[in-house]
């Protein structure tokens, strides 16, 4: 009977035959109508808000108010999960997941105090976004100020 | 017999399974082998505030199911050897210590049900104990936070990843009485196959589990046919092709015995569980309320009970280091 690590080195071969691919076509086409689906709801909105009589700045900043709420809300259902589950990107990109990654965050560590639980892990899934976000927003406003 | 092989101990004082309980949670209840627990928790929560909390009354009801059922009082029990998935394997320290039993805590990952057991068996063919509860736990909620995103999180789960079973299995071992015996027991190594993704565990634990089958079939002096069924933890759908690929290219096929817990305890289709169950949970509560019951009713005749575990930190792992998988066999006859 042979030793098992005589195939270590094809090893990664053999998992790669075995193991399922994600489905690219479904995942993109749900990610594809789900967030295009979120950013009509905000364009509606902004638009809502420019009807109604608010400035184009202000529009804008109210639909990401709501859009940020409405995601706070459906995480708290436990409802904002099972989109996440069948839409992916299509619901982790727009400013809905980042608002959820915050909420669910926030709702899970809150049992060990306001202070050390939520308080310090509030950003554990959305701080490298903010951190990484905000260094590229310097770099691009370097190159901008010498273009 | 004594020691055999490399890693084996055939028991000449066989150590008797007198008795087990499983308790699960609600999702583990409406799978495929719901009606074989002995008791279905409606709310992953068990009316606690805390999932760790939630966790220890889990174990706290399957121990204190299996006294009652096997009619023994903790002051009877001379050792309790468990553990789950969390550090410092935080819920069954905090379930177990109103029984004041002297406590063994045991950290083998999924693993850990094989470990509970193998020690526990070692124990009483010693002789330095009459009667040892083993057991392991996982719940879904505490492995979710520990390990990945927080629970409502909306991310997407690739189609290797597994889902952590919510369940707890245990079981009483005794010098003498009726019940399957513990025949054997192969102790695994850590086994390192350069695996770094943690979102495929199975083929992590394949390699492990294809070690310490092949080795107890060696050192035993058997072959697969021997067994009604070799049994590994969870390996799921992707790990469960793997050792199969694996054992068959060194020339053992275990295909016409081989089940494995993780496909087993969902229907992966209709419950979105991807690849299949997974955590130390698993195996556990299957052995209990399944497995004891086909052995106790001659359904089975003898099986190769093989936990398979992940030793995945969270921070090793983010430091690049590989994950190591291991598995512990242990055979069971029915008596």
């Amino acid at each position: 009977m042979a030793d098992v690590n005589r195939l270590k080195k094809d090893y990664q071969n053999i998992v790669d035959q075995h193991s399922p691919k994600n489905k690219v076509v479904q995942n993109s086409f749900r990610a594809f109508w789900v967030g295009g689906t979120i950013c009509a709801i905000g364009q509606l909105l902004t638009d809502l808000f420019i009807y109604i009589g608010f400035s184009t700045d202000d529009a804008s900043m109210l639909c990401t108010i709501c859009l940020i709420l409405a995601s706070a809300v459906l995480t708290g259902l436990n409802i904002y999960d099972k989109i996440g589950n069948y839409a992916g990107g299509g619901s982790i990109i727009p400013i809905t997941g980042f608002a959820n990654s915050m909420v669910s965050a926030a709702m899970e560590y809150k049992k060990e105090g306001y202070v050390f639980g939520m308080g310090a892990k509030l950003f554990t899934v959305a701080g490298p976004v903010i951190v990484f976000g905000t260094i590229s927003s310097v770099i691009v406003g370097i190159i901008y100020y010498f273009l | 017999m004594g020691h055999v092989g490399k890693q084996t101990i055939v028991f000449d004082k066989q150590p008797v399974i007198l008795d087990t309980f499983s308790t699960v949670g609600p999702k583990e209840g409406e799978g495929p082998m719901g009606g074989c627990f002995h008791e279905v928790a409606e709310d992953e929560l068990f009316g606690e505030k805390t999932w760790e909390k939630a966790e220890s009354i889990l174990i706290k009801h399957t121990v204190t199911g299996l006294l009652n059922q096997s009619g023994k009082k903790p002051e009877e029990i001379d050792y309790i050897l468990c553990g789950d998935l969390e550090n410092q394997i935080n819920s069954t320290q905090l379930a177990i210590k109103d029984f004041n039993i002297p406590f063994f805590g045991l950290y083998g990952a999924c693993s850990t049900m094989g470990e509970s057991m193998s020690l526990g068996a070692v124990l009483i063919s010693a002789g330095y104990a009459k009667h040892v509860i083993t057991g392991a736990s996982s719940h879904y909620c505490t492995a979710e936070k520990q390990f990945r995103y927080p629970l409502e999180y909306g991310g997407q789960r690739p189609l290797t990843q597994q889902w952590t079973v919510t369940g707890s299995g245990y079981v009483l071992l005794g010098q003498s009485g009726a019940g399957p015996k513990i025949q054997s027991i192969t102790t695994g190594k850590i086994v390192d196959f350069n695996t770094k993704d943690v979102y495929n565990m199975g083929a992590v634990m394949a390699p492990a589990a294809a070690d310490t089958i092949l080795t107890h079939l060696k050192d035993t002096n058997q072959k697969p046919e021997d067994y009604d069924a070799i049994i590994t933890g969870d390996l799921g759908q992707c790990g469960r092709d793997i050792l199969l690929d694996l054992t068959k290219q060194l020339g053992v096929d275990i295909s016409k015995v081989h089940q494995d817990c993780g496909l087993l305890i969902f229907d992966n289709e209709t419950q979105d569980t991807h690849a299949g169950g997974s955590g130390c949970g698993c195996s556990a509560s299957l052995f209990a309320g399944h497995f004891y019951k086909a052995l106790k009713e001659k359904k089975m005749k003898k099986i190769l009970l093989v936990p398979t575990g992940a030793l995945m930190s969270l921070c090793s792992t983010q430091q690049g280091e590989n994950i190591t998988g291991i598995a512990h066999a242990v055979s069971i006859v029915a008596e």
